[in-house]
């Protein structure tokens, strides 16, 4: 969690800001879009600021509503799914596999 | 794994006084039945996409679901690198790739399991360990057309997601390594102790251990310099390639006055060099946040120390253990083979049987390489063989011989081997007879002999090995003509 | 008060005693979808098929006295994003469209084992994204009650199957209220259960910490025997309460005497007076059946619609990433693989997906997630914190399910702000993962419904559903 911000609201989003996160969530959006997603997304990031009022130094945040632990699953296999019926369903496939468009640059992490 | 466990030979040293600053990240797949978060088979080599259910695939409304074995295994392997366990969550790492079913990979993020460990290399050089976390491994992409199955210029992919899933342990060492001996020697033990305690079978030809390199270099003293990442590194030996080879890549262009970009290479082993994969300016951004589809990992103490003390004796205690018996050095080769292979309880059983430790070393190591951790000849046996050769029943030779037999019969009585190959004893009487005929025999070559020519003794050993078909021992000869010189 | 359609009850003991039979039972709701469907739209699919062979084997079973479930032959209808084997499940997305799960989920299951008779899958707002069921990709459902108005969100499908009878029970997800708002809207019972008691497998995922599964019934006994079909644990849910599941049907009947029912001493502005009046009529009745009216308050109850607003879309706009056009949905066809996730989620997504992606991935990234998601989770805490002191005074707490009756079509479509508020009430319950439900009590503006809502603590479930069963009896 690399964040530079010391926890107050930064300022107002950017077009440019906006077009970072479309390219981080796999969304196109065209100019127009961009545009209002910016303005909308301005309107409701004023409205969120109402909690930047409220001393939350000594609070924990809670991430879940209760605190289970150790869940755990016994390591036996069970039948999984048929690959026919699986591929049959992919958009593009092809010699049992899955057949996806070249990728440029970015390869495994 | 040899080249792995003598001592540091520093045949990395660099140039000009310059220092490389190592640290490993290595992926391993546990050995269970079943993958990290669902019950498909962990299994390599099947089909493609035949080790699939709805998890696997990332399908809608698929709910990961914890494996028991995967956890207790992951202990395992801390405790074996002195790690400490503690309570640990999982995130959800989110980047869009073709082989990551869900776009995230779940895995451990800044509570990892294990914490806080090392490894002891030889020279009492301790390797830190930072951590040795939890994380599903991705599927598997074949690119195809374009030139040579590589990613860039390919027409097309096609992605299995038989390996999605499967549970990893990603060991990331402290920057403490700095020679790609140490480097190699780490992943050597690794190996090792992976294998032991049976986390993993470690198979980096199947890709079920993984190294990835970081490589700086420094001047000693200075901080630490901007460090490479190198990933495809795929075999012990690549590894000490490549972090020579990256390390003097660095000082070369430090050297011509350029500086270091932080990126992530690849090596290219054919080639033996590292490529620019990609730079720091492609920021990735992974958004790390709670996996709220898990809860928290808390293994209670108990289940900790009952997995401690299901451990075996790790390979360095059995290391150490093998040397007192034997006389051998713990760091040398037949030490590190011996136990590697599993074979030093065999050559404990053949010193409990009455046999020379010292000499069962060398048996085992010579003759049993294509053997397990339980060779067929009996452990009795070979007990007898060692004391045949100490007392001079058979010359080392043939001894060599009697254990080849015995190797290839899966078994045998060297006494009756000797016997059937007519191996029988010449006391020294006999053999002193015999050298005293081939200096009657011999005459210029004992005169030069005597005379300080050492050679001489050659043409003498040779006519006594003659008379005696191969009988007498050339150490006993040895010593006789030397006797009888010293008169 | 007399209900419109037959109950889930009623329905289970006369196809059990053979007075019915569950095809004829089935026919009875397949003619009203036939009649009305069309002007509705609670569907994305009939099954009409499927359901008729599933109610003839329960009429053989129990011709050949075999034992049936509890449900046996009863109609019910699945919100569109719960797995189905074979069966179509869209989220009413365009990028789901056409995909058939190879599993079904763990409360379909169950539904089954008890011999329910699935009838269809019900609209919905695009990956439970909305308040009205107007952000489905295949058009709006309106409210049976009257078509000029929303159903409210974003199970609307499923409230309005069951307010139309064309089932007698349907089940929907709450993630921020979207079964308890529209169940208020259109005059039904609706549940949102413990986070944990009912298993979320197969169920496809908004917001993995907030989403709950529960019933749309005519009737608290009906939702108290839909509860305990589907509720109880799961191996395959991780975060599945190991708890046995309590028992609802028994305590109906044993009244509110004693109970501390706490009321919101600063009730949030924007409520309209009608609402308001059901309420003061709530705690009356409530009190006349021997309760005690306390007055409590939840101080960070206006910073819930923060914390939700920021948490939900963080987690959705990961739990969304895996709709890129790979293994299954919809593909844009491009040059390459990440101009495809590109185009394929654009054209795929719709503007409120979009928008909760663009917002919960912004909240998570690097440099705002301090400032924002972060802070979110903060607030979560205080909501819970707020919520364990009020239940040191009180048993339940009681508030509207929502501020307003149903509003008419398009009325909160250009501001998502506005949409946004519809939730005040519900939210805070899903942030804490307690339980909750809306129980009809009379009419508001426009002779609408209006709902109660009934929040009680984690694993509550057996106050809650006392508390409802005496609102209904004085409703």
């Amino acid at each position: 969690m690399s964040t530079p911000s010391s926890g107050s609201s930064p300022a107002r989003i950017t077009s440019e800001v906006v077009a970072k996160v479309a390219k981080l969530s796999s969304l196109h959006l065209s100019d127009a879009e961009l545009a209002l997603m910016t303005s909308q997304l301005s309107g409701m990031l004023d409205h969120f600021a109402d909690i930047d009022k409220l001393d939350l130094s000594n609070v924990e945040p809670l991430a879940q509503p209760f605190p289970l632990k150790n869940v755990f699953r016994e390591d036996v296999v069970v039948a999984g799914l048929d690959r026919d019926e699986v591929l049959a369903a992919a958009p593009a496939a092809e010699d049992g596999r899955f057949r996806v468009p070249p990728s440029l640059g970015l390869g495994e992490q | 794994m040899s080249n792995a466990s003598s001592a540091p030979q520093h045949s990395s040293d660099l140039p000009n006084g310059w220092e490389m600053v190592v640290g490993l990240e290595v992926h391993v797949e546990l050995d269970t039945k079943t993958k990290l978060f669902s019950a498909s088979p962990n299994h390599f080599g099947d089909e493609p996409n035949t080790n699939i259910d709805p998890v696997t695939l990332g399908l809608p409304g698929a709910l990961p679901v914890l494996n028991k074995h995967a956890v207790e295994l992951a202990i395992r392997l801390g405790l074996a690198l002195n790690c400490t366990v503690q309570p640990s969550t999982f995130h959800r790492k989110n980047y869009f790739y073709q082989d990551m079913p869900k776009a995230y990979q779940i895995s451990q993020y800044d509570q990892p399991i294990n914490i806080d460990g090392y490894m002891m290399l030889p020279g009492d050089v301790r390797i830190g360990i930072e951590r040795a976390h939890l994380e599903e491994d991705t599927g598997k992409s074949t690119h195809i057309g374009g030139t040579s199955g590589r990613i860039h210029g390919s027409d097309y992919s096609l992605v299995d997601f038989n390996r999605a899933g499967v549970p990893l342990v990603e060991i990331v060492s402290r920057p403490d390594i700095r020679n790609s001996d140490q480097a190699r020697q780490y992943v050597a033990e690794l190996r090792s102790i992976l294998l032991a305690v049976g986390a993993s079978d470690a198979k980096m030809e199947e890709g079920s251990m993984r190294c990835d390199v970081n490589v700086s270099v420094r001047k000693p003293g200075a901080p630490f310099g901007t460090r490479c990442e190198i990933k495809n590194v795929n075999s012990i030996r690549a590894v000490g390639k490549a972090i020579d080879y990256e390390a003097r890549r660095q000082i070369d262009v430090l050297e011509s006055g350029g500086t270091i970009r932080q990126e992530t290479r690849h090596w290219d082993d054919g080639e033996g060099r590292t490529h620019t994969l990609r730079t720091k300016e492609d920021a990735d951004d992974y958004r790390y946040f709670l996996e709220p589809d898990l809860v928290l990992l808390d293994p209670d103490q108990e289940w900790i120390e009952s997995i401690r003390a299901s451990l075996p004796m790790l390979p360095a205690a059995r290391r150490a253990q093998l040397a007192a018996l034997t006389g051998a050095n713990k760091e040398s080769e037949s030490v590190y083979v011996i136990v590697e292979r599993g074979q030093d309880d065999y050559v404990s059983a053949v010193a409990q049987a009455g046999g020379d430790a010292a000499r069962a070393l060398v048996y085992v190591q010579q003759a049993f390489a294509e053997e397990g951790a339980t060779p067929k000849v009996a452990a009795s046996d070979i007990a007898t063989l060692t004391q045949m050769e100490r007392d001079a029943k058979v010359t080392a030779t043939q001894a060599k011989t009697i254990l080849s037999e015995m190797v290839a019969n899966g078994g045998g009585d060297p006494v009756a081997i000797a016997a059937a190959k007519g191996f029988e004893a010449l006391d020294t009487s006999a053999v002193e007879a015999m050298v005293d005929a081939a200096i009657a025999q011999q005459a210029d070559a004992w005169a030069k002999y005597c005379a300080g020519e050492e050679k001489a003794m050659g043409a003498l050993v040779g006519a006594i090995m003659k008379a005696s078909q191969g009988k007498a021992d050339g150490k006993v000869v040895t010593a006789i003509l030397q006797a009888r010189r010293a008169k | 008060m007399t209900k419109p359609f037959a109950t889930v009850v009623d329905i289970a003991a006369d196809i059990a005693s053979g007075k019915t039979s569950a095809v004829e039972v089935l026919e009875q709701h397949l003619a009203r979808i036939t009649e009305r469907e069309s002007d509705i739209h609670a569907f994305n699919l009939v099954t009409t098929e499927q359901a008729r062979a599933t109610a003839q084997q329960v009429d053989a079973d129990i011709k050949a006295g075999k034992p049936v479930g509890p449900l046996a032959g009863v109609p019910v209808a699945l919100k569109d994003n719960m797995c189905t084997r074979g069966i179509e499940t869209t989220c009413s997305s365009k990028i789901l469209e056409g995909w058939k799960p190879p599993y079904d989920a763990t409360v379909v299951t169950r539904l089954q084992q008890a011999g329910a008779v699935m009838v269809g899958k019900t609209n919905l707002d695009e990956f439970a994204m909305g308040s009205s069921t107007e952000n489905s990709a295949f058009g709006p459902t309106k409210n049976p009650l009257d078509t000029s108005r929303v159903p409210g969100g974003s199970s609307g499908g499923s409230a309005a199957a069951v307010a139309a009878g064309f089932a007698a029970a349907s089940l929907g997800s709450d993630t921020g209220g979207s079964i308890r708002q529209p169940a208020s809207l259109c005059g039904l019972v609706g549940v949102k259960p413990t986070y944990g008691l009912v298993s979320r497998q197969g169920i496809v995922a908004f917001a993995s910490s907030l989403d709950q599964v529960g019933p749309f019934t005519h009737t608290v006994a009906d939702a108290a025997l839909m509860m305990e079909v589907i509720g109880g644990h799961d191996p395959l849910d991780s975060t599945s309460l190991s708890q046995p599941m309590p028992s609802l049907t028994s305590v109906l009947g044993q009244g509110v005497k004693g109970m501390r029912i706490g009321r919101l001493a600063d009730m949030p502005d924007g409520c309209e007076p009608e609402v308001l009046a059901r309420m003061d009529a709530a705690y009356a009745a409530l009190q006349a059946a021997g309760a005690t009216i306390v007055d409590i308050s939840l101080p960070s109850l206006s910073y819930c619609l923060t914390a939700y607003y920021l948490v939900a879309p963080a987690e959705a706009s990961s739990n969304l990433a895996r709709y890129d056009g790979v293994r299954y949905g919809l593909r844009v066809e491009t040059g390459d693989l990440h101009s495809m996730y590109g185009a394929t989620r654009a054209a795929g997504f719709g503007a409120e997906v979009k928008r909760r992606i663009m917002l919960g991935t912004y909240a998570l990234s690097a440099g705002y997630f301090d400032a924002y998601y972060g802070k979110a989770l903060k607030v979560r805490r205080l909501i819970a914190n707020d919520f364990a002191a009020a239940y040191e005074k009180c048993d339940v707490i009681l508030t509207p399910t929502s501020p307003t009756v149903a509003f008419p079509l398009g009325d909160k479509t250009s501001d998502p702000l506005t949409m946004y508020l519809c939730d005040i009430f519900t939210i805070p319950t899903n942030l804490a993962g307690h339980a909750a439900m809306s129980v009809p009590f009379g009419t508001g503006a426009y002779n609408m419904p209006v709902g109660v809502q009934v929040l009680a603590p984690a694993l509550g479930e057996q106050t809650l559903f006392r508390v409802a069963a005496e609102l209904e009896r004085a409703s």
